[in-house]
Formats: structure tokens, C-alpha cells, sequence
């Protein structure tokens, strides 16, 4: 009974978000991407080029002890040999991995004790963006607000990471991972590389190479983490590669919920980034990822954006662990990645919850692979993807059962939705049982946003944007019904903002 | 008041489809506080003259014009239009899956009142509104917290079509065979909630086929639609003789 009238209640505040988010689009500037402005603090670069000394150079910045160095130069050997994957459908030049800086941060002031000693410039940045990183002005908020502990990178390094003393309290640790290696080694060097091999694919060998920051999360076991986690990236350098880190372990029947969100400056150069995500959950821990991802998408014409080469893996390494992905995908140049999860646990349950949006000429290969190991696991994946202008928009996904999963399960749904006649659509459901007793279902659908229902919406008085933004929201809302609540609303305006322009 | 005056339709050519006229010469008033009904035989354009005042696009206007309220509507965008006041019942009204009916009709009511200049209507009264107005028609709340029509039987889309008629008050009310698929129940609980808009100022254009729906919902005047034309005028007599003698005979007397 509760859970329902949750549920309604839950669905009354999503209707009214949907309603006020389309009456806030119209009231957004013509300038489509907000985001678009850089910050102008001193910075300290890693030489441009790709070599065992860069390699050395970014860990000596870190301190980091001799396991990590030789850890990431053993990448760096194996990634020298590797050849950059084209099976993807996307088109785009050649990247020059020489030509890119691997390394750039803000130059520190010492250590960082507080917010306080922070750059202004960068907290002016955060602003901008809207994220509520000082803790006071989150503290002095409405009571009962919700929590968020904040992690904020900047290009290369971890600037600031809040609350962090609450969450000390409840035991959870939630840092920089360039500091989790020198104040939890054991517990970083257990994990990391775990789900994620460094041998995993050419951008994943290549990000534990050059990796710079990210964050660490550990859940120690029984513990609910009492608020929600978040880490915001931000790129901002000229000519330099984001390679951020994360490494998240909810210990046995702990409970994290955790949010990244991006964003980029309009640069006429793409840029690279090739992060790696890896995330543990162990008996009957849950995890909750979910992404808002607002690269810069390039200009109308294809100039500039972010190729976003992305490798995400959860492993449910104990019996009922669950780990869910949510991902909105609005923007990037380039969209490469899979959150997946690895089914390992007997009744572990992985669950994907997407939305990818590619407008103008964006494209986007994504998608999740499931894979059944353990007996009676579970999966779901609900994909929405929205193409419109020239933008291609591409579901790879892939399900397999191993042959003692019995009892596997898998829910699959992608649907398209087109707007416009120039953009393009493409799914690729793989599907491998290696035991009779899995059942797995896949349903797709492909649909054009029709001139008469945009009509139907005018003839009530809804402006033609609005009303794009009302039915793509519809077409969405039982992906965004899985972001936590304060960021739902952010999303839908994020997909309001990327569709603008793209009828009529 | 609604004033069309002498308004010629046609579909243009298109890549293997031949232009073709709708209507020619059409005439039409309807002042404010009279309901008028618009009858006529299949193909006499009925559909096409709701569709052209409310603006759908894949017509061309060859002459005349339409003024409600003395401005020029076929100058304005179906918003525009919507916000001074016009609406259409559809025929066939779409399906807007995941989209709320009740997210939906705030949409268009605070839409429509931006565009007037007017404070939206807050949540409370919205919401009040909203089931008084289902209650009034029957409609389950429950239906309102679905996507428009997805998964209506034609009955329930008519009867979504009124709950946006009484939640948005339009002045200038075009029904467009809003009795197709109703049952004799949810005819007269439709027709109660249109009567209930009848005002002195407001105008009805009712189109339909069939005289059972003017049973209810009495016209003032009746007009016969044919060939793309106004053809015959009068009052609520004119229904009960085409629903007895068919349109053979007004045809034959106008030719």
C-alpha cells in the first residue's frame, strides 16, 4: 500500500515537473549550451604528447606509491599495442593521441583544507553550473532539503568534496580517488582494475595509464549512505583529455546512491575523454548510478564537442547485490559507452535506464551488455533514444546467460523516436543463452514524432517547442522516473535544451 | 463571433497527388451566445473547415477570409488561435503516450494564458478544477494520471476531448462529430457539459452528421454543407427534415 501511494505521489510531482519544466522553456536564452564559457585560472599542464614520461609525470603529481606507477605503465605497454576500435557505428577522424595534454590542473595553493582556499575563479565556475558545492548554502537550505555530498573535478584533479565529515560519521568514504590511494591503499588496490581489467579495451588500458582523478566510494557493510553522492566534471583546459577515475564498493547489504554530471566549454578542437567507472556491489548491496552527461555537443555543424569513449561496468559479486544505471545522454560529440553489469551473484538483478538524445550532427553508439552468471539473476533495460536533425543515434546492447545461469531473466525495451527525416535510428540487440533454462524478452519500437499530434498540441495553445518538449518528456518518463528527484527536473530541462529548433 | 466570408480551400499538388478544391465561396456567421450546426454528406468538407480554422498545415487558403472577433485568423498559428479563444473537439483526437492528460491541459492553460498576458493558474485551483470538471463528466481520476488517450476507447477520447473544453473556456467552440463512437449515456453527459458553456458570450459551431446530438444540443441556426459550400439556412426545423427527407432534397432545391 505504501509503495503505491508512493508511487502516486511520485507520478503527481513528475506531472507537475513536466509542466513546469515546459513553461520554463520558453523563457531559455537562443544560446542553446549555457555551459559554454571558460574559466581563467592559472593552470599547470602536463607536456602535449603521450610517453612513458607522461605517465610518470601524472603519477610523481599524485604521490602515488610504486604498485600504482608500475600498475599504469604496465597499461601504458599493453595500450601501445592495441589498435582503436572502429566497430562502432560512428564516424569520425582520426584521433591523434599525441597531439592531446593528458595532464592540466588548477595550480594549488598547498594543500586544500577548505572550501575557503579554494580559486574563486572555479567556485565562480561551480556556480555557473549550478552546483551546490558549499556546503553552508546547502545546509541554510529549507530543512528536510535533500543532502547532496558533492565531488567536484576540474579538468584533471578533485577541487573540492563535501560533507564529507557526515559521512565519516556514518563510516561511508567519499574522496578523491588520488586521495583514497594514499589513505586507503589496501582497500583501492583490492578493487580497482577489478570489473574493469586494465587489458578491458583500448580507451579503458588507455585511462589506467593516464588516469588523473575521479572518485572513491566505499560503503562499509550494512550501511545506508544517508544522502545522495554526486560528482561533477567539468573540462575546461584547451587541447587537453578528461581520464577520470571512479571506483565505487557498497560492502555486503550496504546502500549508495550516486550522480555524475558534465559539462564542457565551446572549444572549435574536439576534445577526448575516456573515463572508467567501476563500480562493486557485494551480497545484497544495491548501487544506484545514474548520469546526467551534458558534454559540449559541437556546433551545428559538427565543429568541436567531446568525444566521450566511456567504459562503465558494475559487478553484483555477492547473491541479491542490484546494481542499477540510469543515463541521460544529451550531449558530447561522440557518444561511446555501455554500463554494464555482471550478474555474478546468485538473484543479483542489473538494471539500464537510458536516454540518449543526438541532435544536429551528434552521434551516439550506447548501450549496456548484461551478463548472467549466477543462478535466477535478473535483468531489465529500458532504452529511449531520440534522434533528430542529422543526429544518429545507435542501441548496442548485449544479453547472454552463462550455462549455470539457470533461471536468468532478462526484460528488454528500446524504443526510437525520431523527429525530423534527415536523422537515423539503428538497434543492435545481441542475445547469447548458453543454457536452455533463460528467458529473455526483447520488444523495440521505432516511431516518428507525428505532425498531428504536434498539431493536436498547438490547436490547445502550446507553442511548437513546448510541445516537442512535452512529448519528448512523455516518451522519457519512465527513464526519468529512476533519477533521484533533483535531478529529474534537471534532466528534462537538459532535453528540452538539445531539442530546441529541431522542428519547424 | 466567428465571420467567414466567401473562404475558398484546396489541397495543393503534390509529387502524385493531383490539387483538388475544397470549399468554394464559403460564407458563415456566427455571432456570439448562438450555437450553429453544420450538417452535410460525406466529402462536403466539414472536416476540412474545422481543420483550416484551427490551422493545421496542408492547406491552402485560395481566397476569402475568417475573422473571430474581427481579427484575421488564418494570419495566426494554431497557438495563437487557441490562446484568443478558438477550439476544436477532434474527430479523431491523437494518443500522447506518457504524457499526462492533467500535465497536458496545465500545459495548454497556462500556455494560453502567457500568451494572453494573463497570471498561470496555480496548482490548488488547477487541481480542484480538474475533478469537479471529471466528476462532472464521469471520468475516472485515475484516467487523467494516463497518457492523452492512449488506450481510450473512441467514447473515453470524446469525453477527453469535453474535460479540455470546460478546463480550458474557449469563447469560440468548434465540435467536429463529437458524437461519433458515444453511446445514448455518454452522448447526454456530453451534451449536459457543452450546454453547460452556453453563454452570451460564447458561439458553438457544432458539425455533425446526425440529428440526435442536436436533440441535445439545441442549435440556433442549421446549416447545410455541400460541394464546399454553405447551400441551405435555417433553424432547427431545417435537422429534422434532412434527418427525415436526407440531403437529396436540399440539394436538388440549391442546384
Amino acid at each position: 500500500m505504501d509503495s503505491l501511494r508512493e508511487d502516486q505521489a511520485m507520478a503527481d510531482v513528475k506531472a507537475g515537473i513536466s509542466a513546469d519544466t515546459v513553461a520554463t522553456v520558453g523563457g531559455l536564452e537562443a544560446d542553446k549550451y549555457k555551459f559554454g564559457f571558460t574559466t581563467d585560472i592559472e593552470q599547470e599542464f602536463a607536456p602535449r604528447g603521450l610517453t612513458t614520461d607522461t605517465v610518470r609525470f601524472i603519477s610523481a603529481k599524485k604521490d602515488e606509491p610504486q604498485w600504482m606507477l608500475d600498475w599504469r605503465l604496465a597499461a601504458f605497454e599493453r595500450w601501445q599495442n592495441l589498435d582503436e576500435p572502429d566497430w562502432a557505428m560512428l564516424d569520425f577522424p582520426a584521433i591523434d593521441y599525441q597531439d592531446a595534454i593528458y595532464y592540466a590542473a588548477p595550480k594549488a595553493k598547498k594543500t586544500v583544507k577548505s572550501l575557503d582556499e579554494i580559486d574563486p575563479e572555479i567556485l565562480e565556475t561551480f556556480k555557473k553550473l549550478g552546483i551546490p558545492i558549499r556546503e553552508q548554502e546547502v545546509l541554510l537550505g529549507v530543512e528536510g532539503a535533500p543532502k547532496v555530498a558533492v565531488d567536484a573535478v576540474f579538468d584533471s584533479v578533485s577541487v573540492a568534496t563535501t560533507f564529507r565529515e557526515e559521512l565519516k560519521k556514518a563510516g561511508v568514504i567519499f574522496c578523491p580517488i588520488s586521495e583514497a590511494l594514499r589513505d586507503y591503499p589496501e582497500l583501492v588496490r583490492q578493487y580497482l582494475g577489478s570489473v574493469v581489467p586494465v587489458s578491458d579495451n583500448f580507451f579503458a588500458t588507455l585511462n589506467s595509464a593516464v588516469f588523473s582523478d575521479g572518485s572513491f566510494v566505499y560503503v562499509p557493510p550494512g550501511v545506508r549512505c544517508p544522502m545522495e553522492l554526486s560528482t561533477y566534471f567539468r573540462m575546461n583546459a584547451q587541447g587537453t583529455g578528461q581520464f577520470e577515475r571512479t571506483l565505487i564498493i557498497a560492502d555486503k547489504g550496504a546502500y549508495v546512491s550516486y550522480l555524475e554530471g558534465c559539462t564542457a566549454p565551446m572549444r572549435d578542437e574536439n576534445q577526448l575523454h575516456a573515463a572508467v567507472v567501476e563500480l562493486v556491489a557485494l551480497e545484497d548491496a544495491e548501487i544506484k548510478y545514474s548520469t546526467v552527461q551534458n558534454w559540449w555537443p559541437g556546433d551545428k555543424d559538427g565543429k568541436g564537442g567531446i568525444y566521450n569513449f566511456v567504459t562503465k561496468r558494475g559487478d553484483c559479486r555477492g547473491a541479491r547485490a542490484r546494481i542499477s544505471w540510469t543515463q541521460v545522454e544529451t550531449g558530447s560529440a561522440i557518444t561511446w559507452k555501455y554500463p554494464s553489469c555482471v550478474l555474478r551473484g546468485d538473484d543479483s538483478v542489473g538494471e539500464f535506464y537510458s536516454v540518449a538524445v543526438t541532435n544536429g550532427r551528434q552521434q551516439a553508439d550506447t548501450g549496456t551488455k548484461m551478463i548472467h552468471l549466477g543462478r535466477n539473476t535478473r535483468s531489465r533495460v529500458i532504452s529511449k533514444g531520440i534522434s533528430a536533425g542529422q543526429g544518429q543515434n545507435t542501441y548496442r546492447g548485449l544479453v547472454s546467460a552463462h550455462a549455470k545461469a539457470r533461471g536468468a531473466r532478462n526484460f528488454t525495451q528500446c524504443d526510437s523516436l525520431l523527429i525530423g527525416s534527415a536523422c537515423g535510428a539503428h538497434t543492435f540487440p545481441y542475445i547469447e543463452a548458453r543454457t536452455p533454462h533463460a528467458q529473455f524478452e526483447h520488444e523495440a519500437t521505432t516511431t516518428r514524432l507525428s505532425d498531428d499530434q504536434l498539431f493536436y498540441c498547438r490547436s490547445r495553445g502550446i507553442g511548437e517547442e513546448d510541445a516537442v518538449a512535452l512529448l519528448v518528456n512523455g516518451f522519457v518518463r519512465e527513464v526519468l522516473q529512476h533519477l533521484p528527484m533533483e535531478f529529474a527536473a534537471e534532466a528534462q530541462k537538459l532535453l528540452a535544451v538539445s531539442l530546441e529548433g529541431s522542428v519547424g | 463571433m466567428l465571420e467567414i466570408k466567401n473562404l475558398s480551400v484546396g489541397i495543393a499538388a503534390e509529387a502524385g497527388v493531383e490539387g483538388r478544391s475544397i470549399l468554394s465561396g464559403l460564407d458563415l456567421s456566427v455571432p456570439k451566445g448562438e450555437v450553429h450546426a453544420i450538417m452535410g454528406p460525406n466529402g462536403a468538407g466539414k472536416s476540412t473547415l474545422s481543420y483550416v480554422l484551427a490551422g493545421r498545415d496542408g492547406y491552402e487558403v485560395t481566397g476569402g477570409e475568417a475573422l473571430l472577433d474581427g481579427s484575421d485568423l488564418l494570419a495566426l498559428s494554431p497557438e495563437e488561435r487557441a490562446a484568443k479563444g478558438l477550439f476544436l473537439s477532434f474527430q479523431y483526437p491523437l494518443e500522447l503516450p506518457g504524457v499526462a492528460a492533467l500535465t497536458f491541459v496545465r500545459a495548454a492553460l497556462n500556455s494560453q494564458r502567457r500568451t494572453r498576458g494573463e497570471d498561470e493558474m496555480k496548482a490548488p485551483e488547477f487541481l480542484k478544477k480538474s475533478r469537479e470538471v471529471a466528476a462532472r463528466l464521469k471520468i475516472d481520476p485515475e484516467m487523467l494520471k494516463r497518457g492523452v488517450n492512449v488506450g481510450f476507447s473512441g467514447g473515453e477520447k470524446k469525453r477527453m476531448e469535453i474535460f479540455q473544453l470546460l478546463m480550458l473556456e474557449p469563447s469560440m467552440i468548434i465540435l467536429d462529430e463529437t458524437d461519433s463512437g458515444l453511446d445514448i449515456d455518454a452522448l447526454r453527459i456530453v451534451a449536459e457539459g457543452v450546454n453547460a458553456l452556453r453563454s452570451p458570450d460564447r458561439a458553438m459551431l457544432v458539425i455533425t452528421h446526425y440529428q440526435r446530438l442536436l436533440d441535445h444540443i439545441r442549435p440556433d441556426r442549421v446549416h447545410v454543407l455541400a460541394n464546399g459550400r454553405i447551400i441551405a439556412s435555417g433553424g432547427p426545423e431545417l435537422a429534422l427534415r434532412l434527418e427525415a427527407e436526407g440531403y437529396d432534397g436540399v440539394l436538388a432545391e440549391a442546384a
